[in-house]
């Protein structure tokens, strides 16, 4: 029996949101005891003792959309390498993306990366399997073998299922099955071509842009097909202040619907892409700061309810184009608690509130029993120092590709150790 | 005199005096243009490469010519031939011509920003011919320098641009250059050719021309960019000639003395009536075509003044 006691930390509590002084036990993978204050040390020797020097003690992050690009792509970033970067970042599961090549839309394929996941990734990796064949919007998969086989979640990620007969069929299948489908609000003739948010800025540069409305065009549509259906829903990226309203109403409706946004959503805006800086183009693309603004009040507020990294590797080569030409997407996992710490240094949001959306309701959301601070719950754990403040140099990122918009930023906010199921795996020098 | 630029990428990183610098050198150059002594020595010794990576015609003349006049080795590029097929990268097709030591690099581009992004990987001097919808300002200072001579100066002016504003990379430098020299800007065009945010850019937005063009000293008139649009954006043609193209009934609601400007290659009978394009009392489009060249030297003559500045041995020895 393995026993680990980490001591003089200060515990944060997503459910009971509080932060606490105290220690923690760890035994055969779970948290066995938690000791507010100097509260005497649980009978018997621990075989490993650690003090976290009044440093903070969180559940892990768990992150729904994080691309690895196994099958296809593994020269971008392998099940290893985005397992490190993880354990790097303090998250401690990852649901992956199936926008892989091939898609994972059958058993078979999410079989192989399970197996690869497993042998490879020091953290917890649940595969999400694609909602239509190929992603390409026209036939549902096989939800249900596809379920047997591991799937956490179906998703054709930035795909939008254009045909709503299409998309109709497959929630009130998935509903069925008791399946999380998660979608990509966005209107897809809109958001055509576009590499910007419209508005001064996009226009001044000449980019092709989309206006904020096509994500709430999406969102309309798919909360009209979530009252027909009933099925259990979760958008991945709301990053706009028109779409609010809708999410609300839908909530407050009694629809099973949960919202996520991106870590650069709530930390970037659209003036960063000055000087067309392709490191920073995304899907959705970058908003506006009033529309920044509304978000982090909606993350407060528990409108939105997870932060997600949607860490998206992409190569040198796909990035050093012209920025329509560029692809997409931003390495995360390793800037994703320093830059969201900033919205804690920031005064925007406490720390509590931040690992409900970084670790409680993601986890919640797929149905896990990580993300909490409880006796019982897996012993997923992040070990951080809030303050300490370091320039990001993206050369030093695990991650195969270094695609990261923070590349020479200064953040404030170190991971120290992180520990999946009680043991560590990783840990700062 | 001081100009104190490496690239001249866009209007928007020019002070008002750059652009006062250099239009009074192509000023001169103008008048020289017009004389037997048209051609000089002050970028004799370097190597110009023109590379346009979409379709041009007099931009690309204009630039071969410049340097010519100006002693330079120019060597033109169709890029849509190029290696750039065999799917060579902008930036490996950048590295390969900036390894023969050019000195001055004309880049146009289909994609905006994508001279920014060549700039910044070769070591030589890069004017910008017109990248996607960005910036084209060569073509902004060579209309600068048209509405100086012909209305004896370039501030507090009444300017209306007029057609595709939205895909116009010609309109945007010219609204950033006609506002740093402080005229009043209107913009006159159907809501769907406006760009997104447009009042923001500090100008009077119209979508009736004859109640735009009220009194306006300039008229410049833009091409609809049919090779820009995917579809729909205005009903007709004939619609849009009717609604926004320039004829003399349109015209009579400019002042008296107003001159009419087109960047070129015109349609007419879409955007402009033909007859009035002609007309050498009121069209200064031909003017246009000639600022183009002596513009272009200048620009050309004050980068190089710069780059022999920075590296006076090496560019001897090249």
């Amino acid at each position: 029996m393995t026993r680990t006691l980490i001591t003089n930390a200060i515990l944060i509590d997503p459910d009971a949101r509080t932060e606490t002084p105290g220690s923690l036990l760890i035994e055969d993978g779970r948290i066995a005891a938690i000791l507010q204050g100097d509260d005497a040390a649980p009978s018997g020797q621990p075989a490993r003792i650690i003090d976290a020097n009044g440093k903070h003690l969180a559940p892990g992050i768990v992150d729904i959309g994080v691309k690895v690009c196994e099958p296809g792509e593994r020269h971008k970033e392998s099940f290893r390498s985005a397992g490190r970067a993880a354990a790097a970042g303090g998250v401690t599961t990852i649901a992956t993306r199936p926008d892989t090549l091939p898609a994972i839309d059958s058993p078979e394929v999410l079989e192989f990366t399970r197996r690869r996941a497993n042998e490879a990734a020091p953290v917890n990796v649940l595969p999400m399997a694609a909602l239509t064949k190929g992603r390409l919007g026209r036939e549902m998969t096989e939800i249900g073998f596809l379920m047997d086989a591991g799937a956490i979640a179906f998703t054709d990620c930035d795909h939008v299922v254009q045909d709503t007969k299409v998309l109709a069929r497959a929630l009130t299948y998935a509903r069925a099955c008791g399946a999380l489908v998660i979608a990509h609000p966005q209107d897809p003739n809109l958001s055509k071509g576009a590499a910007a948010t419209s508005g001064k800025f996009a226009s001044l540069y000449g980019l092709p842009a989309v206006s904020p409305m096509a994500e709430r065009m999406g969102l309309d549509r798919d909360i009209a097909l979530l009252e027909m259906t009933g099925a259990r829903y979760h958008a991945d990226q709301i990053t706009t202040a028109r779409a609010l309203p809708a999410l609300e109403r839908a909530k407050r409706n009694g629809l099973d619907i949960t919202a996520g946004t991106s870590i650069h959503h709530l930390t970037l805006n659209e003036l960063d892409l000055a000087g067309y800086r392709t490191f920073f183009k995304v899907k959705p693309p970058l908003r506006s700061e009033e529309d920044r603004h509304a978000i982090v009040a909606a993350l407060r507020d528990g409108v939105i309810d997870t932060i997600s990294s949607m860490h998206t590797p992409q190569d040198e080569e796909s990035k050093r184009l012209p920025f329509e030409e560029a692809a997409s997407g931003a390495v995360a996992l390793e800037t994703l608690l320093p830059a969201a710490l900033r919205l804690y240094h920031s005064g925007d949001l406490d720390l509590p509130t931040l690992f409900r959306a970084l670790s409680l309701n993601p986890a919640r959301r797929l149905g896990l029993e990580a993300g909490r601070m409880a006796v019982g719950a897996p012993a997923d754990l992040v070990l951080f120092d809030a303050s300490k403040p370091f320039v990001l140099d993206r050369a030093t990122l695990r991650s195969k590709s270094k695609n990261t918009p923070f590349d020479g930023a200064r953040m404030q906010g170190r991971v120290m150790a992180t520990y999946v199921a009680g043991a560590p795996v990783y840990e700062a020098e | 005199m001081s100009f104190e630029h490496t690239h001249l990428l866009g209007i928007e990183p020019l002070a008002p005096h750059d652009i006062t610098t250099i239009l009074d050198l192509a000023d001169q150059y103008a008048d020289r243009g017009r004389s037997a002594a048209k051609y000089g020595t002050a970028l004799a010794g370097l190597t110009q490469i023109n590379m346009f990576f979409e379709n041009s015609t007099r931009t690309q003349a204009s630039f071969e010519l410049a340097g010519k006049r100006l002693g330079a080795d120019v060597m033109s590029m169709a890029m849509q031939a190029s290696s750039i097929n065999k799917g060579e990268t902008l930036i490996d097709t950048a590295m390969t011509l900036n390894a023969m030591h050019p000195d001055l690099l004309v880049v146009r581009h289909p994609h905006s920003g994508a001279v920014d992004l060549l700039a910044q990987k070769v070591n030589c001097a890069v004017l910008n011919a017109g990248d996607g919808r960005h910036e084209h300002p060569t073509q902004a200072l060579l209309d600068a320098l048209t509405i100086r001579r012909a209305k004896g100066r370039l501030h507090r002016l009444n300017i209306a641009i007029c057609g595709d504003i939205a895909h116009s990379r010609v309109a945007r430098s010219n609204i950033i250059l006609l506002g740093k020299m402080e005229n009043r800007i209107r913009l006159i065009g159907p809501p769907t050719l406006m760009p997104a945010g447009i009042a923001e850019f500090g100008v009077e937005v119209y979508d009736d021309m004859k109640q735009g063009l009220e009194g306006v000293d300039v008229v410049m008139m833009l091409r609809l960019q049919r090779e820009r649009m995917d579809g729909g954006f205005i009903p007709s043609e004939r619609e849009y000639y009717h609604r926004y193209g320039l004829d003399a009934e349109k015209l009579a609601h400019a002042a008296p003395d107003a001159i009419v400007m087109h960047p070129g290659p015109m349609n007419r009978g879409v955007e402009i009536d033909g007859e009035l394009a002609d007309d050498l009392r009121r069209s200064v489009i031909q003017q246009q075509v000639e600022m183009g060249v002596a513009v272009r030297m200048a620009a050309m003559d004050l980068l190089a003044r710069n780059l022999r500045k920075r590296a006076p041995m090496e560019s001897v020895m090249a």
